[in-house]
């Protein structure tokens, strides 16, 4: 593919609110993961919450908008002059040829969830939630085009964990068929009962603060986040550290709805189309941030393919042990990650992982490693069998135009 | 103005009052009358006999537009895009009633079906497809979206791609927040190049029309009542054999307009 600019990147998590709290969490190794207290959830399990989300103020115009999955994304929208970055865009390019493409899969399903423990004697809602601004995943891609005053093309994706990473799949191809100059990518996941209960029936949530490709891996930390990317044609000079989107590869497991194929076939399939759709060899590859969630069947399968394509020759780490797994925003926060790795020379460790599990021969990174990076690719695989995987690389990378 | 095209290689068609492609045509051509019945989801045969216990209705109505539109295709490497107004009602409105219970007992089964990408999910294990497959979000104009996407993947990849839009009605409380009408979808099989299957050329681009009508009335109310029906104008002209070229639905000022012309 045609690489395209991420002009500018922001990330809020429970690392902390944009990029410099970020890059500072992951340069010291610690995590964001705390024991659950979150709204009236009675569960053993430790969470990624994002601080100030229940005290964030929508504008008065977008009040019908409120709910915990808007203030969050509206909240991170201010980190890093990220939406100062996309109305410059909109001017340049005019509003109808910037598009919004943002990954979700619980939206403001929180909301709802509270209004059916108040139902009247009908059935019926007392205060009913909001279908059209809060409830729907496209909620989210209309709030953030509507505080961005947007008029592309929009919609929301929504394949479960691998959302926040296909978008970046859409809007290159939309801007390589001209239809639109610039995109807003993403996603968005915020703390909700249905996946916190709903991870916990498939007996799939860890006791304790995840533990990703450990011996001793228990299951999975469920976080919340928003991540945003600025994605434009590159200039014909860019500084030397400017981050480019270089590939973007996708593959269906067919195999089972909840359970990745045992060898991670459709892992191998789209890490192998990331790096064709971006003309690299795996031995290009300087770092591999994986999906990495910490349950015993996800790393197993991922690990395996990962041994198959890279071996021991390329350092990786999954960042969940820090962020937890924020679900159908991982895709863009790890994106955005692995674009502060680039930028930094940072390979981020894995806090709270300390013994690789033995059936996997590879060079996983469990503390932060300072090392000069030119391509880095980033993993991330949901329910339904639906993989992607984005290859990143520094605009000075030796050996690549 | 940027433009989007691709071929037209098969339809599938699927609601109130129309179990195929060649009824819906019929009906929209006006050599059938159209009559509202209740839509008749067939089972998904194609499913493993565990799997096909656990689905509902959007899994049986999805699998049945696919399936059709993409009759004697290899969907094994038939990349898809699956678009719908919302996810599985009936399941999010149990999921949604045991959370508001002391226990909270959530069904495993249950959650692994409320993911958006759950129809999406069987078909790759009913139709073994391993290529991509995306799945969209956009309220009214979640089949304008999904016509886009697919359009662009068509453009970007060079390969057929197979573009399944459905709408599901929801249950209890939530019918009164998102009216639906009965479950109802269109599947279009879409390719870079002609070929025998042609049926028509589509091409899209980013400028006002004027609106769509199949040019009868309760028919143009049965396309306006779901997002997944949108292209019954243009489905229109396909079954009557006439170039047409009109708005899809859109959202927040963008404009998108497509245009047909049948492959004589």
């Amino acid at each position: 593919m045609q690489a395209l600019h991420l002009s500018c990147f922001t990330a809020t998590s429970c690392l902390g609110a944009g990029l410099g709290a970020t890059l500072d969490t992951l340069s010291t190794n610690r995590s964001g993961l705390a024991r659950c207290t979150f709204e009236t959830v009675e569960l053993s399990t430790h969470i990624g919450e994002v601080a100030g989300v229940d005290d964030y103020r929508l504008p008065a115009e977008l009040a019908d908008y409120n709910c915990r999955n808007n203030r969050l994304a509206l909240m991170a929208l201010e980190q890093d002059g990220f939406a100062e970055a996309v109305r410059r865009a909109a001017q340049r390019y005019g509003a109808a040829r910037v598009g919004v493409f943002l990954g979700t899969s619980t939206a403001g399903i929180l909301e709802t969830e509270q209004a059916y423990r108040k139902l009247d004697s009908s059935g019926a809602f007392v205060d009913p939630p909001n279908y059209q601004t809060r409830h729907t995943p496209y909620a989210l891609t209309d709030v953030v085009s509507r505080t961005l005053g947007l008029a592309g093309p929009a919609f929301a994706v929504s394949t479960a964990c691998s959302s926040g990473a296909k978008v970046f799949a859409s809007a290159a191809r939309l801007i390589d068929a001209g239809v639109i100059d610039a995109a807003v990518v993403g996603g968005v996941d915020s703390l909700c009962l249905t996946t916190l209960y709903g991870f916990n029936s498939l007996e799939l949530v860890s006791p304790e603060p995840c533990r990703p490709y450990d011996a001793a891996r228990r299951g999975i930390s469920i976080g919340e986040a928003a991540a945003f990317a600025l994605l434009e044609r590159p200039a014909d000079t860019l500084p030397g550290d400017a981050v480019l989107l270089a590939g973007v590869g996708e593959s269906s497991d067919a195999y089972h709805m909840s359970s990745p194929h045992p060898e991670g076939r459709g892992a191998e399939a789209a890490m192998q189309a990331a790096l064709s759709s971006a003309g690299l060899a795996a031995r290009d590859v300087d770092y591999l941030n994986l999906h990495g969630t910490a349950t015993p069947s996800n790393d197993a399968a991922e690990g395996q393919a990962a041994m198959r394509l890279f071996g021991r020759d390329v350092p990786m780490s999954s960042t969940k042990g820090a962020t937890g797994h924020t679900l159908g925003a991982a895709g863009a926060l790890e994106i955005v990650i692995a674009a502060l790795a680039l930028q930094n020379g940072l390979i981020p460790g894995s806090p709270g992982s300390h013994q690789l599990d033995p059936a996997l021969e590879l060079d996983y990174a469990f503390a932060p490693r300072r090392q000069a990076l030119g391509v880095v690719m980033s993993n991330s695989f949901g329910f339904g069998g639906s993989n992607a995987s984005v290859v990143l690389r520094r605009a000075d990378a030796k050996g690549h135009a | 103005m940027s433009k989007l095209s691709a071929y037209l290689d098969g339809v599938g068609a699927l609601g109130p009052g129309f179990d195929n492609w060649p009824q819906l045509a019929a009906q929209l051509s006006g050599e059938a009358p159209w009559q509202a019945a209740p839509t008749q989801l067939p089972a998904p045969q194609a499913l493993p006999p565990a799997e096909r216990r656990r689905v509902g209705k959007p899994v049986r109505l999805a699998l049945a537009l696919g399936f059709e539109a993409a009759t004697g295709v290899d969907t094994t490497t038939l990349a898809t895009v699956f678009t719908a107004s919302g996810g599985d009602g009936d399941n999010m409105h149990a999921l949604c009633t045991t959370l508001a219970e002391p226990e909270r007992l959530v069904s495993p089964t249950r959650f692994t079906n409320s993911v958006h990408n759950g129809p999406a999910g069987y078909w790759g294990i009913a139709a073994r497809a391993q290529a991509p497959c995306n799945v969209l979000s956009a309220f009214d104009a979640g089949f304008t979206m999904g016509l886009l996407e697919t359009l662009g993947q068509v453009h970007g990849e060079q390969r057929a791609v197979l573009l399944i839009a459905y709408d599901t009605p929801y249950p209890g409380p939530l019918a009164r927040l998102r009216p639906l009408p009965d479950a109802c979808g269109v599947a279009l099989l879409l390719s870079p190049e002609r070929s025998e299957r042609s049926l028509a050329r589509i091409e899209l681009d980013t400028a006002a029309a004027p609106a769509g009508s199949t040019g009868q009335a309760e028919l143009d109310a049965l396309a306006n009542s779901a997002p997944a029906l949108t292209a019954l104008p243009l489905l229109a002209a396909l079954a009557k054999g006439q170039p047409a070229r009109c708005a899809l639905r859109t959202l927040n000022g963008f404009e998108l307009a497509v245009e047909l012309q049948p492959c004589a």
